[in-house]
Order: C-alpha cells, then sequence, then structure tokens
C-alpha cells in the first residue's frame, strides 16, 4: 500500500482559494469535503433549533397541566422536533457529512462520481429546511399532526401543512441524489487492487445505505405529494369520506419510513466497525459477516413497516407476518454486536474519546434494540403502542445509534478533518455529562410507558409526575453535555495541537493522506496491494 | 497562495449510465407507489373501477359524438363511445411506442457518425410526444365540461366512492406521467441542442442515451396505466 | 477505466421490437373485449409485462449491457412486488 508523502504538492482543502474567495468559495465548491462541512455546519444550526424544541417540550412536562404552553402549542413543538430531527438530522447524518468527507479518501478516489450534482443536493437540503422552517413562521400556524402526517388529520388540519410537506419532500430529494451519487461512487471510483472484499466497512454500509436512500425515499415522496393534492383538490385518495382509506397512507408513509431509520443505522454501525479495530489494534472479527449482515438489514428491512401500525386496524395475518418478520430483522443487528465486541477482546485497547463513544454506543443501542423487540411482540405491542415506551425505544436507538455513533465519528475524524487534536479531558467530560444526562432523560420513559403514560400529550396523571421531573433534569445535564462538547470541539479546530497523519494509527486509506487533506486528497492515486482486506494489525 | 485545480475531463460513460438508471429506479418507485394504491383500491372497489371507467368512455364519447354525428341510436352510440374512449388511449399507446423507437433508433444514428439521422430521429420522438400531450389535453377538457374533475361537486353528489377513488387516481396518475413526458422533452432538447454544438458524439454518446434511457422510462409507465385505465370493460 | 465501444444495435431491430409491441397492444385491446372477469386483468398485466420486458431489454439496451445493471433492474422489480404482497396481507385478510 503506497503511503503519500505528509508534504503534499497541493495546499489543504481548507485553505485552498479557487475562482471565489471566502465564504462564496465555499458554498460554489464541489469539492467532496468542502461539502461535507457545508452540511455539517447547516446540521448543526438545524439540530440546535431541534434541541431547544425538546428542552422546551420537557420543560412543559416537568409538572402536570399547562406548565409554559399550551396544548396547541405543545403539538406544533413535537410535530417540527421531529420533522427536523428526522429529515434534516438524522436522516442525512452521518452519509452527508462523514460519508461526504471520508468516502472518496477510503476507495482512493479524488472525489465521489458526480461533483456538481454533490453540491446541488446540499442547495437541495437548504431549499427543504427553508420550505419547514417557513411553514412555522408563517401561515395559520405550524403544523401540528406530528412528523408522522398521518390521515385525515394532515389534510383536515387549518394548520400550515402545506411548506412542511413541500419541505420534507425536497429534503427526500437531497436524499435521493446523496444516495445516488454515493452507489456510483463506490461502483466506478474505486482505486486499482480495492475489491469489493477490500472495500472497509464505513463505505460497505454507505453503499447499502445509498440503495435504501434510492428506493424507499419515493414512496414517501409520492405520499406527501398526495397528501398535499388531498387538501387542495380534495382528490379521496386517503378520505374515508370518499371512499379513502386512511391506514393506506400509514402503509404508504412506513414503507418509507421504516427502512428510514435504516439509513439513519446503518451509516452509524460502519463508523463504529471503523472505531473499535482501531482503538483495539486489532483486525475486525468476522468482516464477511458484517458485510453480509449490511446487506441483511438493509433487505429485509423493507418488509417490516407494518410494526408500526399493529393497533391500527390491519388484518390478524398482516400482522403476525411482520411481528415475525421485525424479529427476524433485529437478527443481523445482533450479530454485529458479536463481531465488535469479539474484536475488541483480546485486543490492544487504547482508551480515546471515539473508543467511550463506540462503546457507549452498544450499550445504548442494545437498550434500544431490544426494546424495540418488546414492541415487535403483538401482546406487548397493544399495551404499550404510543405511550413514552416507544419515545424511549426510538431515542435510545436513534439519538444513542445515530447520535452516539455521530459524535465517535466526529471525535475520530476531527483531526483528519480540521488539522488538530481535540482537548481529550473536556472531551470526555462531555461525553460523561452527556451519557448521564442522556440515561435520565429517556430511561424513565420507559417506566412511564409501562405504567400508562401517553406519548404526544402535553398533559399526565400526577402519579407519573416524579419520574417526568428526572427526565426533565436529565435533559438540563445532557445538552450541558452537548455544549461542552462542541465549544471543545470549536476551540480545538481553531488552537488544537497540531494533527498528524494518523494519530490513532488506522490502517484505512484516510490515515495517509494529510491533515487535513489536499484537495484532490492524494497526489497520485493508491493502489491496494494487501493480500488480506483492512484493519491488518 | 492562490492554486486553480485543472480537473481532467472525467468522462465516464458507464459511471453515468448507471446514474441514469438508479434515478429511473426512484421513477419507478415513485409511480409505483401509486400502481400500489391503486391496486388496493381496484381490489376493494371491482365494480366501481368498471363502472368509472365506463363512464370515463361515456362522457369522453358522449361530446366527441354530438359533434360528428347528429342522429344515431343509443346502442350504437354507447358501443361508438367505448371504442372511441379507448381509441384515444390506444392511439397515445401507439404513439408513445413509435417514438420509443424513434429515440433508440438515434442512439443507433449517433454511433454511426448520421448526425443529420440522428436529429431527424429525435425531432420525431419530440413531436410524437408533443402529440401525446395534445391528446391529453383534450381528454382532459372533456372531463372537466362534464364535471369530471377533482374534488367537484358533481363527484361527490353523483358518483359512489369507488368510481370517485378511481378519477382522483386517474388525475393523479395521468397528471404526473405528462409531467414526466415534459421533463424527458426538455432532455431529449438538451441532448438535441449538445449534439448540434458539437459537444454530443459518437466517441461521448452519453446525454443522449441517458435521456433516451429516461423517454423510455415514461414509455414503460404508460404502458401500465392504460390497461389499468383504459382496458376495463 | 475502459472506453469500449459498445455495440451498435441495428435499426431493423428497433424496428422489429416496435411491431411486436403493437401486436401485444392490439391483443390486450382484444381480449380485454372478452369478459373473462379476474383473467382479464390478469391477461392485461401479463401484455404489459411482455411488452415492458421488451422495452427494458431492447430499448433500453439491458441485453447489451453487462449482467450487473440487469440484476439491479430485476431486484428494483421484485422488491417493489414483495412490497406489495406484504400490503395485500393486510387488504386481503380483513
Amino acid at each position: 500500500m503506497q503511503v503519500s508523502s505528509p508534504i503534499s504538492q497541493q495546499v489543504s482543502y481548507l485553505e485552498y482559494q479557487g475562482k471565489y474567495k471566502g465564504l462564496l468559495g465555499w458554498i460554489t465548491s464541489t469539492d467532496h469535503k468542502r461539502i461535507a462541512l457545508l452540511y455539517m455546519f447547516s446540521m448543526m444550526v438545524l439540530f440546535i433549533v431541534g434541541a431547544l424544541l425538546g428542552l422546551g417540550m420537557k420543560l412543559e412536562l416537568i409538572a402536570p397541566g399547562k406548565t409554559v404552553m399550551e396544548a396547541q402549542t405543545y403539538n406544533a413543538f413535537f410535530t417540527v422536533h421531529g420533522v427536523i430531527m428526522i429529515f434534516m438530522i438524522v436522516i442525512p447524518g452521518l452519509p452527508a457529512v462523514f460519508g461526504n468527507f471520508l468516502l472518496p479518501i477510503m476507495i482512493g478516489a479524488k472525489d465521489v462520481a458526480f461533483p456538481k450534482l454533490n453540491l446541488i443536493s446540499w442547495y437541495v437540503y437548504i431549499l427543504g429546511a427553508i420550505l419547514v422552517i417557513s411553514s412555522v413562521l408563517f401561515g395559520d400556524g405550524t403544523p401540528d399532526t406530528g412528523w408522522t402526517f398521518y390521515a385525515p388529520y394532515s389534510f383536515k388540519t387549518g394548520t400550515n401543512m402545506l411548506p412542511a410537506i413541500f419541505g420534507a419532500f425536497v429534503l427526500g430529494f437531497s436524499s435521493v441524489l446523496t444516495g445516488l451519487n454515493f452507489i456510483v461512487t463506490i461502483h466506478r471510483l474505486r482505486a486499482p487492487g480495492m475489491t469489493w472484499s477490500k472495500l472497509p466497512l464505513f463505505p460497505w454500509t454507505l453503499y447499502g445505505t445509498g440503495w435504501i436512500q434510492l428506493l424507499a425515499t419515493p414512496i414517501v415522496g409520492i405520499t406527501l405529494i398526495l397528501v398535499a393534492l388531498e387538501r387542495i383538490f380534495g382528490i379521496g385518495v386517503f378520505d374515508p369520506a370518499l371512499g379513502g382509506d386512511p391506514i393506506l397512507y400509514q402503509h404508504l408513509f412506513w414503507i418509507y419510513s421504516h427502512p428510514a431509520v435504516y439509513i439513519m443505522i446503518l451509516p452509524a454501525m460502519g463508523a463504529i466497525s471503523e472505531i473499535i479495530p482501531t482503538f483495539s489494534q486489532k483486525h475486525i472479527f468476522g468482516y464477511k459477516a458484517i458485510v453480509v449482515s449490511t446487506l441483511a438489514i438493509a433487505f429485509v428491512g423493507y418488509f417490516v413497516w407494518g410494526h408500526h401500525m399493529f393497533t391500527a386496524g390491519m388484518s390478524n395475518t398482516s400482522q403476525y407476518a411482520f411481528s415475525i418478520l421485525t424479529f427476524l430483522v433485529a437478527i443481523p443487528s445482533a450479530i454485529k454486536v458479536f463481531n465488535w465486541v469479539s474484536t475488541m477482546y483480546k485486543g490492544s485497547i487504547n482508551v480515546q474519546t471515539p473508543f467511550y463513544w463506540a462503546v457507549s454506543f452498544i450499550f445504548v443501542f442494545m437498550i434500544g434494540g431490544l426494546s424495540g423487540l418488546v414492541l415487535g411482540a403483538l401482546t406487548a405491542n397493544v399495551y404499550l403502542h404510543d405511550t413514552a415506551f416507544v419515545v424511549a425505544h426510538f431515542h435510545f436507538i436513534v439519538f444513542g445509534g445515530t447520535g452516539y455513533a455521530f459524535f465517535a465519528a466526529l471525535h475520530y475524524w476531527f483531526p483528519k478533518m480540521f488539522g488538530r487534536m481535540y482537548d481529550p479531558k473536556w472531551a470526555n467530560t462531555g461525553w460523561v455529562l452527556f451519557f448521564i444526562g442522556f440515561l435520565a432523560l429517556y430511561g424513565p420513559m420507559f417506566y412511564l410507558g409501562m405504567m400508562g403514560m401517553p406519548r404526544r400529550y402535553y398533559d399526565y396523571l400526577e402519579q407519573f409526575h416524579s419520574a417526568n421531573i428526572l427526565s426533565t433534569l436529565g435533559s438540563w445535564v445532557m445538552v450541558f453535555g452537548l455544549v461542552v462538547i462542541f465549544v471543545n470541539l470549536f476551540r480545538s479546530a481553531r488552537n488544537g495541537a497540531p494533527a498528524p497523519v494518523n494519530p490513532w494509527n488506522g490502517k484505512t486509506w484516510e490515515w495517509t493522506v494529510p491533515s487535513p487533506p489536499p484537495v484532490e486528497n492524494f497526489d497520485r492515486i493508491p493502489e491496494y496491494k494487501e493480500k488480506e482486506g483492512p484493519y491488518e494489525y | 497562495m492562490s492554486q486553480v485545480i485543472h480537473h481532467e475531463d472525467h468522462y465516464d460513460a458507464e459511471g453515468s449510465k448507471i446514474g441514469m438508471w438508479l434515478f429511473i429506479f426512484t421513477e419507478l418507485l415513485l409511480f409505483g407507489g401509486l400502481f400500489l394504491i391503486y391496486s388496493v383500491y381496484r381490489y376493494k372497489n371491482p365494480d366501481a373501477f368498471h363502472l368509472a371507467a365506463q363512464e370515463l368512455e361515456l362522457f369522453g364519447g358522449l361530446f366527441l359524438i354530438y359533434s360528428v354525428y347528429r342522429y344515431k341510436n343509443p346502442d350504437a352510440f354507447h358501443l361508438a363511445a367505448q371504442e372511441l374512449d379507448t381509441t384515444i388511449g390506444a392511439i397515445n399507446t401507439v404513439i408513445l411506442l413509435i417514438s420509443s423507437m424513434t429515440i433508440a433508433m438515434s442512439t443507433t444514428a449517433l454511433q454511426k457518425g448520421q448526425k443529420k439521422i440522428t436529429l431527424l430521429l429525435m425531432v420525431t420522438t419530440v413531436v410524437l410526444g408533443i402529440v401525446f400531450l395534445v391528446n391529453k389535453y383534450f381528454e382532459w377538457g372533456l372531463k372537466f365540461e362534464h364535471g369530471i374533475f377533482p374534488g367537484s361537486e358533481h363527484m361527490k353528489t353523483t358518483l359512489s366512492q369507488g368510481e370517485i377513488l378511481f378519477f382522483g387516481l386517474y388525475f393523479v396518475m395521468t397528471g404526473l406521467h405528462a409531467l414526466h413526458i415534459l421533463i424527458g422533452l426538455v432532455l431529449i432538447l438538451v441532448a438535441y441542442y449538445r449534439i448540434t454544438n458539437g459537444t454530443v458524439h459518437a466517441n461521448r454518446p452519453s446525454l443522449l442515451e441517458n435521456a433516451g434511457l429516461y423517454w423510455h422510462l415514461v414509455d414503460l409507465i404508460w404502458i401500465f396505466l392504460f390497461p389499468l385505465f383504459y382496458l376495463i370493460h | 477505466m475502459e472506453n469500449a465501444k459498445h455495440h451498435i444495435v441495428p435499426y431493423r431491430t428497433y424496428l422489429f421490437i416496435l411491431i411486436a409491441l403493437l401486436l401485444c397492444t392490439f391483443i390486450s385491446i382484444a381480449i380485454t373485449n372478452i369478459e373473462l372477469g379476474e383473467l382479464t386483468v390478469t391477461g392485461a398485466l401479463v401484455l404489459a409485462s411482455v411488452k415492458s420486458f421488451l422495452v427494458l431489454t431492447y430499448f433500453m439496451h439491458l441485453k447489451y449491457d453487462r449482467p450487473y445493471i440487469r440484476i439491479m433492474v430485476a431486484f428494483v422489480f421484485l422488491l417493489f412486488i414483495a412490497v406489495i404482497v406484504i400490503t395485500f396481507f393486510d387488504y386481503l385478510f380483513r
């Protein structure tokens, strides 16, 4: 394997000045690394908005009855919180930021297959975000349907649904184009010698994710268009008064939105699969099994959507089928957990911040996943559907999964992306605070759900009060942890110690190029010459 | 320090072909969702769908028959009406099939370096596409005149739920399809322009080939729309 | 990257495929005039599938492309069919 000199002929991507200078040079750049940062900063802003909405909700729930807002406002809060977090943060999340930055470098390419399309994807993303935010600021009231836009309420409500619906549609387009770009990139731009069986695991997950983005998103696209048409023209396709079936809406919505959670989690798992071997200084256990399980999750994930609808009014046959399939799809995820733990076994553990995040990822992901099995069991689901238990489940698995993996990846690849080391003491402090806050915030929701507290209500019975207080306090600790983490990363990006080419002794190709990388990544395209797969220590 | 990076010409025909196929997959799934809805509602309302399809023909035929014939007996009128609207649908099907052939032939012509024939075939494709759209315009116009349009009071008061669903799906699906015909025509015109100015040629045919792929997609969708809306008797 | 000059399809081939497509169209019009209940729909859809196969294979060049594209196309269609089938687990058994 060729190791290019850290002193490149090219200037770093951060410093490069092409036709345009300054900010203009960034928003017109087709360099995948700059586009990754564009996504990262836009997502950060939107994440703060979404997090503030979450804090607002928790503040309302610190006591029964009205605390700081009316019921209608609470409905708007959880709707916009969901739309932002799902469509603007966790779905684009890892692919848009780390996929964009790392994929070409990890496969030995100078950029993605369609760099201009990549930049357009970001513009489309921003347009979608603006449309959604506009639904809050203008018009007849912020959407209040929940991010799931269920019919018939979504076409009956007087609130400002159309911009939100179109915004979600446009955001879907961005997702599709990113997936398309990555699939072609991986098919066509792998460097000589990098066969499919030598492809590192993060690119593998980006490949599987790309297919889901491509094939699932159009379904929700057409569904959203139909809701819009229902609002404007009253075509009747989901309106019971005209013969439509609201359950059909739910089918169509979840045919996308379930695979969407695999869009969220597969790249997260891919990042963890990169981090654990590096910090165990040991080859990944079961490379093939992880690849196969990635593809299996992507595939079987298409067939389980009905588990969001067990109590909606589907046939019994349907319920049984979806329950069985849901249990099946858990298997490949469990296989990955075994692989990760086995990788660490007898490894030479380097206890650094990314490793803390990776290990805590496994912990919270397992809780989230196992609670998913509880929900996948029909008899339990009847009792737990639409309770706080579901809210706990998806926050553990999505925030816990994608979120923790995002922070793990952020710290892992920070030296490469910014050419500086973060301050580990503050990073670890932030992690501790975040972890404790996270568990305190979401843990009680499992209990509350089992005791019968419904979700999406701004009020609750007195017996749920103390658990809610703990949860709200947890939200403050967690957010404080987030502040510590972000401030540390911002300051380190400016003042941190200069980062070496390979601070963690990683084995994949991004650790052979300078930190930060030059504009075209490599002076010469490398050639993969190892006999074995990546991660050979 | 200022450096301008000059990118070499990255022409990857295979890569852009895969890219267009992947995009086509998204379009297939987009329409797929509508076909899913159609199949559910047809399963639930088989008779209403039959009835609506006949009315579709009836209303279409009503106007045309009246303007062409002055006198007829009811049976012949009904029969002719049925034939007439299936006829419009069939004509449109034939139009699209021929246009698919012409755009496919244009890729052969381009590869053989026969520039004039390439352009002629492309123009033919565009003309056929426009004729299709004109037919559609009249078809829809007839329905509107008879009070059949999305959300119309007439539909809500006179038709059963299954029939309302049928027409709702009819307008959405044929409308979305017509939009995609427009997009396809634009793509072909862009390719036409690029061939005339020499950027698309036998050694760099991707834009034309991919525009052609998109056009075939539009044809594929119609191949399924036709029997589902026009061949229910 | 290879710049293989790929196979040029003769005009004649496209013309024959068009004729086949037109034939299938007229057959499907003819058979749907005969009331066969459920079979009518099936017949029309089978013919539509045949037509799609011809368009995909010849007009869209799949026959002359490398196999992985055919595999992708087949996979997408199969996935879509699977989703419809599973949706009908609900509607068929309500």
